[in-house]
């Protein structure tokens, strides 16, 4: 449906249930309910954990692979994946096992499918360590970032990671991908 | 009407009603023919009954006593215990739940909301809606935050839809076929009648740039399961739902409020939606980047899938029943596509080699569940039946040989029907029956 359409489908719903226009006019939208609150980005940035590709709110903060390596086993990341990051009842988070050669059902990996650095860090900030997510601060996270990344060989053992240098790392899978419907973005 | 011919002994069919290989029968062949079929019903209806066998009639027991008393929320007969869904982690272990829906056991197309898949990874949150926002944020002009109540006084829409997992069907990408139940093979596809607020009636509220590509929409579970998605399909029919089947969203299917994109791999219909950012960029989150891009032979990965594509699979009869001898059957299943309406329904019973017209029930609903039904006789022989959709835009379920050249098959036969292997399967699904009436899963 086209945007006009979806304004004209609104339009008939709100006639039929005569809902009576709303003062708030500011979007010339005078027939639509308008019952959200007005809210500043600064109100919401204790929400706002979406990290763009480009590094797009990437958090101040940084973090090293050696400082890593200890706040994996602080966590309990080892519990669940393996000493190391190797891999236990959850996926190996450090390895080199080829995606080419191992099917269809090949394991994913950060190394070998993962298309952005970024995506690193939103997923360990939004959803770990699984039984307490978001405990993490952000320099934790950028530590673990450094530990995965610096154990798959894709950054110096000595690398910093920051807002600036996190996006910079490119993934070896990153230009394998192909967009399945295009027409639909 | 010509010439009757003998059905294995239990009722009589005319020759010209047969319409494909191993007897599949005309859609039509009891609809609308009454008058014939009520004289061959006086010829033998129902097997065996010559009326020899019958004993007379009695009072059955549970007449004859006052029931049990009529409860506030109605509780489903003890006969029917068994019909539930299966899961992948009983015990809440720290990690992913799945919940099968027992399509095999189920008929119509309205799931029951109770019976639902569902997928969660960090178990049922306990949202109090009165205290639960939604926000819409990002390139907008006027960012806003919604209360449950106030979003319960916007215009509401109402549609049946079908929500698949991106992973279902999974075993069905095995080399050779894996020998379980539709359950286990397609459990994670459900049908509901949903109800709420279009999402472009916000959009249109708050003020999108124009520049805007994207939303990334994100949860209030503890995961904060988080997805991309296209504003294209946003403003086209994307809505805001509150109820399911009439009554307010179970807590496992992300009460109090889900989005729900109509035909697109569940994972994106993200539930307890609390904020959604639009941005001009998708912002590739673990779901995208990871587990709904499917490997394909080449090694290189399909991104951005999102469409659940025309698909259709026999219920009933399927693995697990049994044929109670040669004779008359109807065929059933569910066909479903994420790009529009059923229009038909092919299914053959001698393993592809030739197809007659399913009857397709209506009212048949964009991108919901539509039944259909064609009845067969079944002469004892080894038989294999399987089903193939058309949906109103053209498109063709795949046969399996196509569909395994583009996507691909596991190089060992698999073992686990709970694990992944790859997303978006939507090719045939063959039941082999075998002259004792016992039914195999095959491939055609």
């Amino acid at each position: 449906m086209s945007m006009s359409k979806s304004i004209a489908l609104s339009a008939i719903l709100l006639a039929n249930i005569c809902i009576s226009a709303h003062a708030d006019d500011t979007n010339g939208l005078g027939n639509h309910p308008n019952l959200g609150a007005p809210i500043t980005e600064n109100d919401i940035k204790p929400w706002d954990i979406s990290i763009l590709p480009d590094g797009t709110n990437l958090p101040p903060g940084s973090g090293t692979a050696e400082k890593g390596a200890k706040i994996f086993v602080e966590k309990g990341c080892n519990a669940c994946h393996g000493d190391g990051g190797k891999g236990g009842n959850n996926p190996a988070l450090i390895t080199d096992k080829p995606l080419v050669g191992n099917g269809i059902e090949a394991a994913k990996t950060i190394k070998n499918f993962w298309g952005h650095s970024t995506t690193v860090f939103d997923y360990i900030r939004r959803a770990m360590p699984w039984p307490a997510p978001r405990t993490l601060s952000d320099d934790e996270v950028y530590s673990l970032v450094a530990y995965i990344l610096a154990g798959n060989k894709l950054i110096d053992d000595k690398a910093v990671m920051d807002a600036k240098t996190l996006p910079q790392v490119k993934m070896p899978n990153r230009d394998n991908f192909i967009i399945r419907f295009p027409d639909r973005i | 009407m010509s010439k009757l011919i003998k059905g294995g002994g239990t009722r009589h069919f005319a020759q010209d009603d047969v319409v494909a290989g191993n007897g599949l029968l005309h859609r039509r062949a009891l609809l609308g023919r009454g008058l014939v079929m009520a004289g061959a019903a006086g010829v033998g209806f129902g097997a065996g009954t010559t009326g020899a066998g019958a004993e007379p009639l009695k009072e059955p027991e549970w007449s004859r006593y006052q029931g049990t008393t009529v409860e506030p929320i109605g509780r489903r007969t003890k006969y029917e215990k068994n019909t539930v869904r299966t899961l992948s982690n009983p015990n809440g272990e720290p990690r992913t739940q799945h919940a099968r829906a027992p399509l095999h056991m189920l008929n119509g197309t309205i799931t029951p909301s109770h019976l639902h898949f569902t997928i969660l990874h960090n178990g049922i949150p306990d949202i109090d809606p009165d205290q639960h926002k939604f926000v819409i944020h990002g390139m907008v002009k006027n960012p806003k935050v919604f209360t449950m109540d106030k979003l319960m006084r916007y215009p509401m829409v109402t549609r049946q839809t079908f929500v698949e997992c991106g992973g279902n069907s999974s075993p069905m990408f095995s080399k050779e076929p894996v020998q379980a139940n539709l359950q286990q093979l397609h459990g994670l596809v459900s049908n509901s009648e949903w109800t709420g607020v279009l999402l472009s009636t916000l959009l249109e509220e708050v003020g999108v740039d124009p520049k805007a590509v994207w939303m990334i929409a994100e949860g209030a579970d503890t995961a904060a399961i988080t997805r991309s998605i296209p504003l294209k399909k946003a403003l086209d029919d994307a809505i805001l739902v509150m109820y399911q089947n009439g009554e307010r969203l179970m807590a496992e299917q992300g009460f109090p409020l889900r989005l729900l994109l109509p035909g697109w791999e569940g994972n994106m219909n993200i539930k307890y939606i609390r904020r959604l950012k639009i941005t001009d960029q998708p912002a590739m989150t673990y779901y995208e980047e990871r587990n709904y891009s499917p490997v394909l032979p080449d090694y290189k990965a399909y991104r951005f899938y999102f469409i659940n594509e025309v698909k259709s699979f026999i219920t009933h009869p399927s693995f697990g029943a049994k044929l109670d001898g040669p004779g008359y059957y109807e065929i059933s299943g569910i066909a479903y596509s994420g790009t529009g309406r059923i229009e038909r329904v092919l299914v053959s019973a001698d393993g592809g080699k030739s197809w007659a017209d399913a009857a397709v029930q209506g009212p048949t609903m964009h991108k919901a569940f539509t039944r259909f039904h064609i009845p067969w006789r079944w002469d004892g022989q080894p038989a294999v039946i399987t089903s193939r959709a058309i949906d109103d835009g053209g498109n063709v379920q795949p046969l399996r040989a196509d569909f395994v050249k583009a996507r691909g098959e596991t190089m060992e036969p698999i073992k686990n029907t709970l694990a992944f292997y790859s997303q978006h399967y939507n090719s045939l699904t063959s039941w082999g029956i075998n002259a004792k009436g016992e039914i195999s899963h095959v491939y055609v």
